[in-house]
């Protein structure tokens, strides 16, 4: 680990002004995955800023009837809420097939919205990597990509995002909200959030520098049955292969984001009618322009399979 | 080097601008060093005290900012008790409590424990006075080498804390109900805690065992 400063602030503004006064700074929340990547010289932040003891910990009652998750909240705590597990228990349920226990008491709400992809070739800092070393090259493209993404990437990188978490946030229309260094809040829904790849893969969300993210508001519960379904090598302590959380309606709509295989949750709104129509439809649409590798190909069929597994749930 | 202008002059920044800040300790020494320093920037050691509850004793210690909690337990406060298995959260031989919650020791800083109650498997009995988990794991052969073992019992005495307090879990069927103690709820809850050796089954029946006598 290359060596760093390091202070403690106790307000979300003191944290903000902390950061534009240290370039090359970072803000540490429970640390499970900057402290890893700093281990490997991934990540080399100059100075750490610690927000672990903001009181940004907590969960209340919007006005309008929604949920304000607070960004130090730690993910045991959010999936253990009770509002949370009867009302979003697609939230709960994501959160829970995460991580392990001991990590999901130190992960934090926006901790775990801006981890960094797990792609092995970004793990390995003898191979290329535009997200890691921007203009490097892409070791994946032409390497082992059974786990990486099928939509949504370029020519410049194909990894995938792994938060579960985020996947149920996706498919509840979250919004996160922050504050920069000036004071100024900002309200980003969650669809606006991630940024695909494009050129520049080592810019993955829309905040800007400096900007910390102070809460995560859920609008009004939407009823509806809630499912999330996680494919994994193992079936626990494992990242995703793909995973599907959806929100059923009894009218036949629903609420559908996939993981594990998009650079962000992926999700789209406007074939959502589709949902009626059965797993295949829904899929083929979602993927109309999917550009999946040979290796990873599989991937659209496994999508297929968990939804009509959580289809024929639905109706029965 | 070319960056290594820009590095001194942050560091500077952030002495002048945490003269005042109390959590931040950087000696006089230190700055003395930064302004005659030209090159090498591994030569500035940034260092910051902590203070916290180890075992039931207040600890004091001045560390490099980037000792891990489970360094400082193992180097600084020889408990070697807790153990590094792969130092990047994938094992769970580092597992210890911190205010009552089981974490990954080897991916917290030292720093981020101001003021926490740490328990480590030391603290949770001693050779003539074992813990109820302890005695159990012993009893039901929950090891054979041994070296996941402190991180398993820590893992194990919070995981039945973890049902207790209503905690759901993966394998929990209704969430809106009080988790129940079972086989599937413990292989779900431990599989933070690998162990090549294999003593999976042994573990779950001594948590069984433990969990009976709550009950
Ligand atoms: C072995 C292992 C297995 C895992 N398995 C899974 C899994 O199956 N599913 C899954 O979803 N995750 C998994 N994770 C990842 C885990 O969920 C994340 O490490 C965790 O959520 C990160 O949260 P944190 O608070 O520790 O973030 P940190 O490591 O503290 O921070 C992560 C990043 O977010 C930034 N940041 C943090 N808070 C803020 C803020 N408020 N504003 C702005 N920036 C901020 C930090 O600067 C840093 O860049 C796994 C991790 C490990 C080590
Ligand atoms: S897919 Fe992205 S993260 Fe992986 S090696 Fe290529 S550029 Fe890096
Ligand atoms: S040493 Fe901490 S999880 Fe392996
Ligand atoms: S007893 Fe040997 S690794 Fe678990």
């Amino acid at each position: 680990m290359k060596s760093f400063t390091y202070e403690r602030v106790h307000t979300p503004a003191e944290a903000a002004a902390a950061a534009a006064r240290m370039p090359g700074s970072k803000f540490l929340a429970g640390g499970t995955n900057l402290l890893d990547l700093m281990k490997l010289q991934i990540e080399t932040p100059v100075h750490l800023i610690d927000i672990g003891k903001l009181e940004l910990n907590k969960i209340e009652h919007t006005l309008t009837g929604g949920l304000r998750i607070g960004a130090l909240l730690s993910n045991t705590d959010l999936a253990a809420d009770l509002s949370v597990r009867r009302d979003y228990q697609i939230l709960a349920r994501a959160l829970l097939a995460g991580a392990s226990g001991q990590l999901r008491n130190k992960a934090t709400t926006a901790g775990n919205l801006l981890q960094r992809t797990r792609c092995p070739y970004f793990y390995d800092t003898n191979q290329p990597c535009n997200k890691r070393v921007p203009g490097s090259g892409c070791a994946a493209i032409t390497g082992f990509s059974r786990q990486l993404a099928v939509i949504g990437s370029s020519n410049a990188c194909i990894a995938t995002h792994p938060s579960d978490m985020a996947v149920a946030m996706m498919a509840l229309d979250a919004v996160i909200e922050t504050i920069n260094p000036k004071g100024k809040v900002r309200l980003i829904p969650i669809a606006d959030f991630y940024r695909l790849p494009g050129k520049t893969p080592h810019i993955e969300t829309v905040l800007e520098k400096n900007e910390l993210i102070t809460s995560v508001v859920l609008p009004p519960p939407s009823g509806g049955m809630h499912f999330y379904h996680k494919v994994r090598d193992r079936s626990s302590y494992a990242f995703a292969l793909v995973s599907v959380g959806a929100i059923l309606h009894k009218d036949g709509s629903g609420q559908i984001a996939v993981g594990g295989v998009a650079a962000k949750p992926w999700r789209n709104k406007s074939i959502e009618k589709v949902v009626p129509l059965g797993a295949k439809a829904f899929t083929e649409k979602l993927f109309a322009k999917a550009r999946p590798t040979q290796e990873n190909a599989f991937k659209i069929q496994l999508v297929e399979r968990a939804l009509e597994g959580i289809l024929k749930e639905g109706r029965s | 080097m070319k960056d290594s202008k820009k590095l001194i002059l942050t560091r500077r920044e952030m002495i002048v601008g945490t003269a005042t800040a109390v959590t931040v300790s950087l000696g006089a020494g230190t700055i003395e060093k930064v302004e005659s320093l030209t090159i090498n920037s591994a030569d500035i050691v940034p260092s910051a005290t902590i203070n916290f509850n180890v075992n039931g004793k207040a600890q004091q210690l001045n560390l490099d900012t980037r000792t891990t909690l489970l360094d400082s337990l193992r180097e600084h406060l020889q408990l070697t008790g807790t153990k590094k298995g792969c130092d990047h959260g994938q094992c769970g031989a580092c597992t210890v409590l911190v205010n009552g919650r089981r974490i990954n020791s080897c991916l917290s800083l030292a720093l981020q424990h101001e003021g926490d109650n740490i328990v480590t498997i030391e603290g949770l009995g001693t050779p003539d006075k074992l813990h109820p988990m302890q005695a159990a794991f012993v009893k039901h052969d929950g090891y054979q080498c041994g070296y996941c073992t402190p991180g398993q019992i820590c893992s194990a005495v919070a995981v039945l804390q973890e049902i207790k307090a209503g905690i759901p879990s993966h394998v929990s069927e209704d969430l809106t109900l009080q988790p129940e103690f079972s086989n599937m709820e413990v292989r779900e809850r431990m599989s933070g805690n690998i162990c090549r050796c294999g003593a999976y089954s042994n573990i779950a029946e001594a948590m069984a065992e433990v969990n009976s006598h709550l009950s």
